[in-house]
């Protein structure tokens, strides 16, 4: 398969399509903000966060496939987990899409945007709101 | 005119062969001569201009005044001293919103359009902002042309300044500079013409055009990074306090206070971009060589070919005129794929197009669409990379059928 087919599956077109987890959280304890200024991309999240676990996340936002695809996973993803384990995550999808290394198992569903790592273009599409969560969480502690 | 052969003065393309470049909007490639212009400068007459008593600055001044005056002539103005030379078009627009800043008080009007580049917006709302003046912009119509019954509209209300682009960066539309300057000078407003994506393509004359000023981008127009020709009226470079101060840009300074420099001088402040200049006068002398209506008919020629064959892609939304105000700019856009998504597919087929906003959000506002995909053509540009954009953009209708609303 080509780069393009890599990316462009099913799985992404779901997710930009019909995301699971668009919206704003009222009751958000914690929320940071990305943009790419130069194509406009954005990205707002929302957590909720009760002791050292986020409880629920939300994004909003608009741009391009990879963008939007990402934050909506990201969002899912960090349901339940402790912000060490958030964290943690941050560091595993950001060595899969930035640094291009096979895909840790615990991402699970972003696997999906593995193909990025070979569009160099695009990788700060994906990390977008990976860096809003990393400054959402380490901004407020 | 034929690009087969102008292509072979561009050493990207042998570099790049398969390169389909169309993203000249943004910034042109640039022909050998330029290249060797600016070497040669640098490697045989080079010293700081104005300054050193000897024959090497001399030379290197005399270089430089020679670039004012084929800018000068490349722009039809009847003075080189009303060329200043400014970094890029942004600058030269910052130049002049601050330049012209003391004529603008709380309450007046300030008027730009919907369809200005960010360079030809930001700088004039700062000023409002500064001033207490109020911001008003002349709508684009669902065409993509300035409305021309709300431009009259707007300045009956005595706008202190009007400035507006030539031809737009998104659109492609020549806006009919010489009937707009013509009423806005009648009405009193000093008027500003961002003329960045037309200097490059279109036969200019400034002193015809009867703008004020006029404001150029030296790397879209084949010259390097960091040089660019901004004219004026001479009388009015003369009435207008500088920009930036400092060195280069006086007559006597004391402690206490500095007399400046006549024009250009006075808004030239510190080393300026001289062996860019050299450089881009040799892109001036390029284009005159290539005929510059020529390469305008040529750009003509790709624009309507490339509108004709995407017109037949199934679901692609094209923005712009169409007719002779049209140049050769093409954005579209597939309603449900994001802009960025179409480009990285164009991209994979060796296909350089932009796409984002083209910092032009206010005009992506008015036209409902986020973010647009757009190819723009040069005088390097063949119908070949007309034909190869339009196949992939079948393929992309393919590829992304799921995709597309």
């Amino acid at each position: 398969m080509g780069v393009l087919e890599d990316l462009y599956q099913e799985a992404l077109l779901l997710r930009y399509k019909s995301p699971k987890r668009r919206g704003t959280l009222p009751d958000a304890t914690h929320t940071s903000g990305g943009k790419n200024p130069s194509c406009g991309d954005r990205v707002e999240l929302f957590l909720k966060v009760n002791g050292d676990r986020i409880e629920a996340a939300r994004f909003t936002g608009e741009g391009c496939a990879v963008s939007q695809a990402s934050a909506d996973l990201l969002a899912e993803a960090v349901e339940g987990k402790t912000i060490p384990e958030a964290l943690e995550l941050v560091r595993a999808f950001k060595a899969m899409v930035v640094e291009g290394k096979p895909p840790a198992p615990a991402l699970g569903d972003l696997q999906i945007l593995a193909g990025v790592a070979k569009l160099p273009s695009r990788v700060k599409c994906a990390t977008l709101a990976w860096n809003a969560l990393e400054s959402a969480l380490l901004g407020e502690r | 005119m034929d690009p087969q052969v102008l292509r072979k003065d561009f050493p990207i393309f042998e570099a790049h062969p398969e390169l389909v470049f169309l993203d000249s909007a943004a910034s042109s490639q640039k022909p050998r001569a330029v290249l060797e212009a600016l070497t040669r400068f640098y490697a045989t007459r080079y010293a700081n201009v104005h300054r050193g008593g000897y024959a090497l600055s001399e030379a290197a001044t005399e270089a430089y005044e020679d670039a004012r005056k084929t800018l000068a002539r490349f722009l039809g103005a009847r003075d080189p001293r009303e060329v200043v030379f400014v970094r890029n078009a942004t600058e030269g627009v910052n130049l002049l919103a601050h330049a012209l800043g003391g004529r603008v008080d709380p309450g007046d009007t300030i008027l730009v359009t919907e369809m200005e580049h960010h360079a030809n917006l930001v700088p004039w709302q700062q000023l409002a902002a500064h001033t207490g003046a109020q911001l008003k912009a002349v709508p684009v119509t669902e065409e993509g042309r300035l409305d021309l019954e709300a431009f009259d509209r707007l300045l009956a209300e005595g706008p202190k300044i009007v400035a507006f682009s030539h031809m737009s960066n998104v659109l492609g539309t020549v806006n009919p500079v010489a009937e707009l300057a013509k009423k806005a000078r009648a009405a009193g407003a000093v008027v500003v013409v961002d003329g960045a994506q037309a200097a490059p393509h279109l036969p200019l004359n400034v002193a015809e055009l009867g703008a004020d000023f006029y404001v150029t981008s030296g790397h879209k127009m084949l010259g390097p990074t960091g040089a660019s020709a901004l004219w004026g009226r001479l009388e009015l470079w003369q009435e207008l306090p500088p920009f930036l101060t400092g060195g280069g840009m006086i007559e006597e300074v004391t402690l206490e206070e500095s007399r400046f420099a006549e024009p250009p001088a006075r808004f030239e402040a510190g080393t300026p971009p001289f062996a860019e200049a050299v450089a881009l006068a040799e892109a001036a002398r390029y284009l005159e060589n290539a005929g510059r209506e020529a390469v305008f008919a040529h750009d003509q020629a790709l624009v309507r070919r490339a509108l004709a064959k995407l017109k037949e892609v199934p679901g692609l939304k094209l923005l712009g005129p169409e007719g002779p105000d049209r140049g050769g700019v093409v954005s579209f856009y597939f309603p449900g794929l994001h802009a960025h998504d179409l480009a990285t597919f164009l991209a994979e087929r060796g296909i350089a197009v932009r796409s984002g906003h083209h910092c032009a959000q206010p005009l992506h506002r008015k036209l409902g669409a986020p973010a647009t995909t757009r190819a723009s053509f040069y005088l390097y540009n063949t119908e070949d990379d007309v034909d190869r954009l339009a196949e992939a953009l079948i393929e992309a209708r393919r590829f992304f059928d799921a995709w597309i609303a």
